[in-house]
């Protein structure tokens, strides 16, 4: 994805540490400006670190207090979506939330989260009886005794958002740099010197460190605050499509002090997710997922939803939360100059990222960062044909217009090479890319079939040789050698 | 959009739909064979490997001949074969059936028939099915993925090789990567005894000192990017042993932990499913419970031998003419499931003629009798030298053998091993 | 020892009588006891592999993924020495073949000296 290798890239007003969903919004905001933004990313493409594994949740907007920021950015930012997603054409769906008690003293918990909804301002908030609940959501267990709804919380494909906003970033002039690894940071005049790992320069006279688990040690490449950041493991099981288990709407148990407990998600796709658990973990790079973690998930959704069946998994899968004391940090740093940091996204980050892409404006702004609209900011970005949500007449349409829509390359998921090749084009040329940007090799199958056949169109469309073909960057050659 | 009409429209064109669309053909009726690759022959042209024919064509063939042999009949006869066209609806209202198909070259196609031979063929069974935990990394494929890019593409999934589970597909990828340089370092089987068949034991690993780990457990895969090894437990009466556990390097995983038969567009149209088999429940006559509806081959039940895919393709695409003919079964009897027997397929006989039916057996076990009873009266019993689960068992049921026949209303034939 | 000449995988016993000839038993067929002694004195296998295809790959784009493969399969026509399949492979991984091919066409005759030709098995047109 990225331009030349080697020596300066450009001098920039603001460079953006950190291509996930916050990084990602305040890049995309400020875009609408005259300004020249740099998006840096160490992966190999965008949404690759916490953003690509967690519950896709927009949250309801009663979980935290309103004393955090988190709280307030949770209900600015959950209230944008539906413009967001009319201009960046992601998967994104207001099925709204339920959280169910199993028993009678669980009732004072949904009490508590009511009167917080209430006070936060999340709309259409209701308390409900067993039976009221019963009627919003079928597949509950029966033993439920009450609980609450939250008509505003809905389901979205974080990757997809995350691919929308740099691709409409991108369009509005932001320079997106990706395997670019931060080293170093210098302040030489008014600005900083960014080293990448493999020798490339970035100045830019502000920077946002967005390097979500790895902002401490972002913040300390810049002499700032010295913090660390604790990594949540989180272990998810991913259903069929076909699961009788599949619920209308995001079903959460009554949360604990530490954690939201693990849910039943209907994906805005039509598979079903299961988790999160919640383990600490010191090691950022350990995505490994337990037996023992793994049961307890089949255990804890079963007890929300009755039908959930073993037989129904198709993966698992483990994502790590950003954990910084009980609340984000955004702020303009008090000790390295024109440096903003925005650590500790952990949930509700994704809920929250519009409205913190809209902070950090203006905290860029307080900061003395001359803010300028553009006359011809373009908010939308072209709609990539999909054949699953098209009727046969549509399909036909299209097929004709380029044949590529009559090929269906990922048969579970319904994927056509037309698809595949978009992804490609938009820069996203790992097996993983392609799955978050297509869906292809993520239905039940998990690209047992579909694998060779999208290896081949990389291989087409990029020149690439099958060395150089990854599932998600350096390391990961996906295959071990040519017969 | 374009539409077409035919008697008969066969879905998958592998050993089962050519063997089906070609009795039907036989049998004077119009028949569509659609496939989603761009040729026939199926999952047979990636298995390069010999062992088929015996029985079809009295010799020993490769996958790609075995599939070749029958599709020359297929272009002998009138059968219209749509290729690189994919069948993405099945709907069926009453008599009339349509299938809606896209392709390149014609766009969205719709197929009206009367009868639907389902023959899709089967998928392999992957990581997440058998919930194996541990990192994420390149380097994991099911053996049919290897299979595909080692023998048609021609590119190596990696070098240094574990292959967990004992299925044909795993064994039959031990030699052939062991044949292309590989290193295959151990083949795992949860089960005590080894789930492919036993030549294949004998071929692929023997031959190569490639050890065969009986009742252990893949219990992680590790590595951050790449695989690196997996970590293996023993299991002792059924429980793991997690002091015995042991690590073995690698970088390469391929599973072959079973088949799946394909029936997503089956259930989308309404069809019932035997969770025996994970195929359609069907009748004598392999029809589902869509009238006209017929299944055949691994989208029934999964097969040992391709063989016996044809055999069952061949008898089901003539009960497929039989019934644009008007026929019906005279006198059903449901097939009870009994000792020692996972399934029997199809789960109904017929009592006024002759019938093939095809089980497995639950057990291992040397001179095994296979019993069949009529409404509880013993009326068959068969000497076995040797039953296992993975080589399937097939039984001819002629309306004599049956004694007398049933005066129930509702006969019962139940098939047992002892 | 486990016949493999056919699916059903006779147990074989081989002993050898006073007389000095080798009595098979618990076989089938008479090619359960051809195969047992030729097992024992001179085991053999039938090689399947593949060579490359010297394709051109045919626009694909949007083709429907229409390319051509890039190895084409092959075996042995009757079971070759055993001793010597890697010889034989590394003979075969060293050949390309112009396409369009037929099945049967013989690759190789009589391979290595052996009297055992190699065919290819598939028609790729």
């Amino acid at each position: 994805m990225s331009p030349s290798r080697e020596g300066i890239e450009g001098r920039f007003d603001v460079a953006v540490i950190g291509a996930g969903v916050s990084g990602a919004c305040i890049a995309r905001r400020l875009s609408a400006y005259e300004l020249r933004v740099a998006l840096i990313e160490k992966e190999e493409d965008v949404s690759f670190g916490v953003s690509k594994a967690n519950s896709g949740i927009v949250h309801g907007g009663f979980h935290h207090n309103k004393k955090y920021l988190k709280a307030r950015l949770e209900v600015q930012g959950g209230m944008m979506f539906d413009r967001l997603k009319a201009e960046l054409d992601f998967p994104f769906v207001r099925c709204g939330i339920v959280v169910a008690a199993m028993h009678d003293d669980e009732l004072r918990g949904i009490g508590q989260l009511y009167s917080q909804g209430v006070e936060n301002g999340a709309i259409g908030i209701e308390m409900c009886s067993r039976e009221r609940l019963l009627e919003l959501e079928p597949r509950l267990s029966p033993d439920c005794v009450g609980g609450l709804y939250a008509p505003g919380g809905g389901i979205i494909e974080p990757y997809r958002f995350v691919f929308s906003l740099v691709e409409s970033a991108r369009k509005n002039g932001v320079v997106l740099f990706t395997g670019w690894k931060l080293v170093s940071a210098a302040r030489e005049e008014l600005a900083w010197r960014l080293r990448s790992s493999d020798g490339r320069i970035v100045e830019a006279s502000y920077v946002v460190n967005a390097a979500g688990l790895h902002a401490d040690d972002v913040s300390r490449a810049f002499g700032a605050e010295d913090f660390r950041i604790q990594g949540r493991k989180g272990e998810y099981y991913l259903l069929d499509r076909l699961t009788k288990a599949k619920p209308d709407r995001v079903v959460f148990p009554v949360p604990s002090a530490s954690s939201k407990g693990m849910l039943v998600i209907p994906t805005v796709e039509g598979t079903v997710l299961l988790g999160p658990t919640a383990t600490s973990t010191d090691d950022k790079e350990d995505f490994a997922t337990s037996r023992v973690e793994l049961e307890t998930i089949l255990r804890s959704a079963k007890n929300l939803v009755p039908a959930i069946s073993e037989s129904d998994v198709i993966t698992s899968f483990a994502g790590i939360r950003s954990v910084l004391g009980e609340d984000f940090y955004i702020d303009v740093s008090g000790k390295a100059p024109a440096l903003i940091q925005v650590a500790g996204i952990q949930s509700p980050g994704l809920t929250a990222s519009p409205a913190i892409g809209e902070y950090v404006k203006d905290l860029l702004k307080k900061a003395g960062l001359r803010l300028v609209e553009k006359a011809d900011w373009d908010p939308f970005v072209d709609k990539v044909p999909r054949a699953k949500d098209l009727t046969p007449f549509e399909l036909d349409e299209f097929v004709k217009a380029d044949p590529a829509f009559g090929n269906i390359v990922c048969r579970c998921e319904r994927v056509t090479e037309a698809e595949i090749v978009a992804a490609i084009r938009r820069g996203h040329t790992t097996l993983d890319g392609i799955k978050y940007f297509t869906r292809a090799q993520m239905g039940r199958c998990q690209g047992g079939f579909c694998t060779y056949r999208i290896l081949k169109i990389i291989m087409r469309e990029t020149g690439m040789a099958w060395d150089e073909i990854t599932k998600r960057g350096e390391g990961s050659r996906v295959l071990g050698g040519e017969l | 959009m374009r539409e077409f009409s035919f008697d008969a429209v066969v879905v998958g064109g592998g050993a089962a739909g050519m063997a089906a669309a070609l009795a039907l053909d036989s049998r004077g009726r119009t028949v569509a064979l659609v496939d989603r690759e761009a040729g026939l022959g199926g999952i047979l042209l990636q298995c390069i490997h010999n062992g088929f024919g015996l029985i079809e064509f009295d010799e020993e063939l490769s996958g790609p001949e075995f599939a070749e042999r029958i599709e020359e009949g297929v272009r002998k006869s009138r059968i219209e074969a749509f290729c690189a066209a994919t069948v993405i609806d099945l709907e069926a209202a009453g008599e009339e059936k349509t299938l809606v198909c896209v392709s390149s070259s014609l766009g969205i196609l719709r197929l009206k028939c009367r009868v639907v031979v389902l023959a899709m063929g089967c998928r392999e069974r992957n990581r997440g099915n058998i919930r194996i935990p541990g990192t994420r990394p390149a380097g994991v494929f099911t053996a049919g993925l290897a299979q595909r890019l080692v023998n048609i593409e021609g590119y190596l999934p990696g070098r240094d090789i574990v292959i967990i589970g004992s299925g044909d597909i795993g064994l039959i990828m031990a030699r052939r990567m062991s044949w292309v340089g590989c290193e295959v370092h151990a083949v795992v089987e949860i089960l005590p005894y080894p789930s492919g068949l036993t030549r294949n034991i004998v071929q692929c690993l023997h031959d190569f000192d490639i050890p065969l780990y009986l009742s252990h457990l893949t219990t992680r895969i590790y590595g951050r990017d790449r695989v690196e090894g997996v970590e293996v437990t023993p299991l002792e009466n059924g429980a793991l042993v997690p002091a015995k556990a042991f690590e073995i390097p690698c970088d390469t995983v391929l599973l072959s932990v079973g088949l799946v038969p394909e029936n997503e567009l089956s259930k989308k149209a309404g069809i019932d499913i035997n969770p025996a088999t994970n195929g359609p429940a069907v009748d004598s006559t392999m029809m589902t419970n869509l009238g006209g509806v017929f299944a055949c081959g691994n989208v029934l039940h999964v097969h040992d031998l391709v063989d016996f895919v044809v055999e069952e393709s061949r008898r089901a695409g003539g009960y497929a003419a039989d019934w644009l003919d008007g026929q019906r079964p005279k006198a059903e009897a449901r097939v009870k499931i009994g000792a020692n027997v996972r399934y029997v397929s199809p789960g109904r006989v017929d009592l006024a003629r002759e019938n093939k039916i095809y089980l497995r057996s639950l057990v291992v076990k040397n001179d095994a009798t296979l019993e069949v009873r009529l409404d509880k009266a013993l009326v068959r019993s068969i000497r076995k030298n040797h039953v296992q689960p993975s080589e399937m068992i097939s039984l001819e049921l002629k309306p004599g053998e049956l004694g007398a026949g049933s005066s129930r209303a509702e006969p019962v034939v139940e098939i047992s091993i002892r | 020892m486990t016949c493999i000449t056919c699916p059903i995988g006779c147990s074989l016993s081989i002993e050898r009588e006073d007389g000095g000839s080798l009595v098979v038993t618990g076989n089938r067929c008479p090619r359960g006891a051809a195969y047992a002694r030729e097992e024992l004195l001179s085991p053999k296998r039938t090689v399947t592999a593949t060579v490359r295809a010297r394709t051109v790959v045919k626009a694909a784009e949007g083709g429907g993924g229409a390319e051509l493969p890039r190895r084409v399969p092959c075996r042995t026509l009757s079971a070759f020495p055993r001793e010597r399949v890697g010889e034989l492979l590394s003979l075969l991984y060293g050949i390309e073949l112009e396409l369009p091919v037929e099945r049967g066409k013989i690759l190789v005759k009589d391979a290595l000296g052996t009297g055992i030709d190699v065919i290819v098995t598939r028609s790729i047109a």
